[in-house]
């Protein structure tokens, strides 16, 4: 058995205390840490992605203990996918905050290392309440990212934030209680195969569990009745932590996406595809509103933030119908406008650092300095995000358009996903001029009295002109762009990915090779 | 006993949710308290009710309780009780910060809510 499935959970956690250990040793020292480590991750994961796409799902026992009674990881192509992509911006949000940010406050790169650990863990687990699990450290250690330098803007938005996902998790042990009361095991192999033939008393108690736990991860995946905390935190929040949380929407992506094609596919009985009934108006009403909040939102960051939303909205149509084309098309999408937004968070920092007082409200303001260069990586993001042509999200628009043409409310959905482009192209374009176009003259002598919330002693604005800041943020713009160029083989991973979700038996089979497991434990509880 | 359990989960609900949709950050962190309350209670449930039994493992075959939910409630409280001292601190750092314990933190609220 090779130990490569568990080392994206360890390595960042080992880090993570290291970090800690060495917390006197000079700022250089762990910056230098963290960022070999989050190197390393990526070989780690590049590792993993290759030998997904050779085969059948890898399971890795905890322990060395039997699947159902065990916690198991499990990396199959999805997994490997997101642990890339969470190890892909990890290395670029690690060199952009080298550049000052981490100086706001104590401990950032410990608090970031944790945070990839939680991500990594939720995406490899195959066990439900290891998931829950690895939620909550995610969780904790974004609360402590988000607040991270401290400030008003942001203790008042983290509150929400907090107190939010609080609620959220006792939603999850509720839905987790119910689950196993009526199945009987937590393991997501073993409960695919408990579903299917569920006793007719406990059907009522297992729908209940699945729809609380929808709620759960619509609420992390930010769609529409519960999105309305997301502009608020990612707007307070420093730039390189919303450029690492534009993963963190897709952990309820990923789960929505890993519970409702393994535990609960849309042929079983018991839920007769209401996820998909519940999802599809909610993803489309999302698009809507939100590309309505990004043409509103006042600032830059703000509107990045509604963009951010109308992207989950679009991959939740596709997945949303949950058949294998669908899912294929949303998960390129996903690829793409991960990596898009944080790049845009990153970008966006980079234009406001260098506009003085205003920062990155749309108001007038002195040109930034170097026009050039942020205006060609704005007018690359934007027209990537905006899914215009040659970028990956026109070729994911297209396919997610294709995928749903069978179905019934195509005309509709049609309408709106390409209503919500063009009100999102209207917005980029709106405040894009906006930014570069309507400036006022440098003043002689620049005002500081934005610098007296930072802690740091290098002033914002020439923290931004260090070349790691706008490196990182060329590194994303160039994955954005590898994306489209590399269509081709990555479309027919996700395809392939597409069809192991759509296939759960595989899942199943590689981590129950015997079938559901003959002792029954529970007999002694149960009547 | 399923009466009472049921009945007990349900008022820590109810006043939780009540509690948590209060403009003060002090009944907020009590109604979440109270919710993690009910749902570590309700999880300790999920390997029903059962009195009089040898814990672990059967004595003349007369069954034994689930051990498995009683380690999930351990995770879901040591969890629960952390995340309640966090939100604590925070809560204390927006009030010293803001002035207001208003979960919003508006200084101006603070008139309106004691009317």
């Amino acid at each position: 058995m090779s130990h490569l499935p568990i080392l994206p959970v360890l390595l960042p956690a080992l880090t993570a205390v290291t970090l800690l250990l060495t917390a006197r040793l000079s700022e250089a020292t762990q910056r230098a840490i963290s960022i070999l480590s989050m190197m390393g991750l990526v070989g780690v994961t590049i590792t993993l992605v290759m030998e997904a796409s050779s085969g059948a799902p890898t399971p890795y026992f905890l322990g060395d203990w039997a699947a159902p009674f065990g916690i198991v990881l499990v990396v199959d192509r999805l997994s490997a996918l997101m642990v890339a992509l969470t190890a892909a911006i990890g290395v670029a949000v690690v060199a952009y905050a080298a550049h000052g940010c981490d100086l706001e406050g104590r401990n950032f790169h410990t608090l970031l290392h944790f945070q990839i650990m939680g991500l990594n863990g939720a995406f490899l687990t195959g066990d439900i309440f290891n998931l829950f699990v690895f939620f909550e450290i995610l969780l904790i250690a974004s609360y402590g990212l988000m607040l991270h330098g401290g400030g008003r803007a942001r203790i008042s938005a983290g509150l929400h934030y907090v107190v939010l996902n609080l609620a959220g998790s006792a939603l999850f042990v509720i839905a987790l209680g119910m689950i196993y009361g009526s199945l009987g095991t937590l393991n997501m192999a073993d409960l695919a195969l408990r579903v299917r033939d569920v006793a007719p008393g406990m059907s009522v108690v297992v729908q209940s569990a699945a729809l609380l736990l929808l709620v759960v991860f619509a609420l992390k995946a930010a769609l529409l009745p519960l999105y309305f905390w997301l502009p608020r935190t990612y707007g307070a929040t420093s730039a390189p932590v919303a450029a690492l949380f534009a993963i963190m929407t897709k952990v309820g992506v990923y789960s929505i996406l890993r519970v409702y094609t393994l535990i609960f596919p849309g042929d079983a009985v018991v839920l007769d595809g209401l996820p998909g009934k519940v999802l599809l108006p909610a993803a489309l009403a999302t698009i809507l509103l939100a590309s309505l909040g990004a043409i509103a939102a006042n600032s830059l960051r703000g509107m990045v933030s509604n963009l951010l939303i109308v992207s989950v909205g679009v991959m939740m149509t596709a997945i949303a119908t949950f058949s294998e084309a669908s899912l294929a098309a949303g998960l390129y999408y996903m690829i793409h406008s991960t990596l898009i937004v944080a790049a845009l968070f990153l970008v966006v920092e980079l234009i406001a650092a260098e506009r003085g007082e205003m920062r990155d409200l749309l108001d007038p303001a002195p040109q930034v300095r170097r026009p050039v260069l942020l205006g060609i990586m704005f007018f690359v993001g934007a027209a990537a995000i905006g899914g215009l042509p040659p970028f990956g999200g026109f070729l994911g628009k297209v396919y997610v358009l294709q995928s749903t043409a069978d179905i019934a409310g195509a005309p509709i959905i049609w309408g709106v996903v390409l209503a919500g482009s063009l009100l999102g192209i209207i917005g980029l374009v709106r405040s894009g001029s906006f930014v570069f176009w309507n400036t006022t003259p440098r003043p002689e002598v620049e005002a500081s009295s934005e610098m007296v919330e930072l802690r740091s002693d290098v002033p914002r604005e020439r923290r931004a002109i260090f070349p790691a800041g706008t490196g990182s943020a060329a590194l994303l713009l160039a994955l954005v762009t590898a994306v489209a160029i590399f269509a081709g083989p990555i479309s027919s991973y996700t395809d392939a990915a597409a069809a192991q979700l759509a296939n759960p038996d595989g899942y199943i089979d590689a981590v129950l090779p015997e079938g559901v497991p003959a002792v029954e434990v529970y007999t002694g509880a149960r009547k | 006993m399923e009466i009472l359990v049921t009945l007990s989960i349900g008022t820590l609900v109810a006043g939780g949710v009540y509690l948590l949709l209060r403009p003060r950050t002090f009944s907020t962190i009590l109604g979440l308290s109270l919710l993690s309350y009910a749902a570590n209670l309700f999880i300790f449930a999920s390997s029903y009710l059962r009195t009089g039994l040898a814990p672990i493992t059967s004595i003349k075959d007369q069954g034994f309780p689930d051990p498995l939910p009683q380690a999930l409630v351990l995770t879901a409280i040591v969890i629960s009780f952390g995340m309640t001292g966090f939100v604590v601190v925070l809560s204390l750092r927006a009030h010293a910060d803001t002035g207001s314990d208003h979960v919003d933190c508006q200084a101006d609220a603070d008139k309106e809510g004691a009317a």
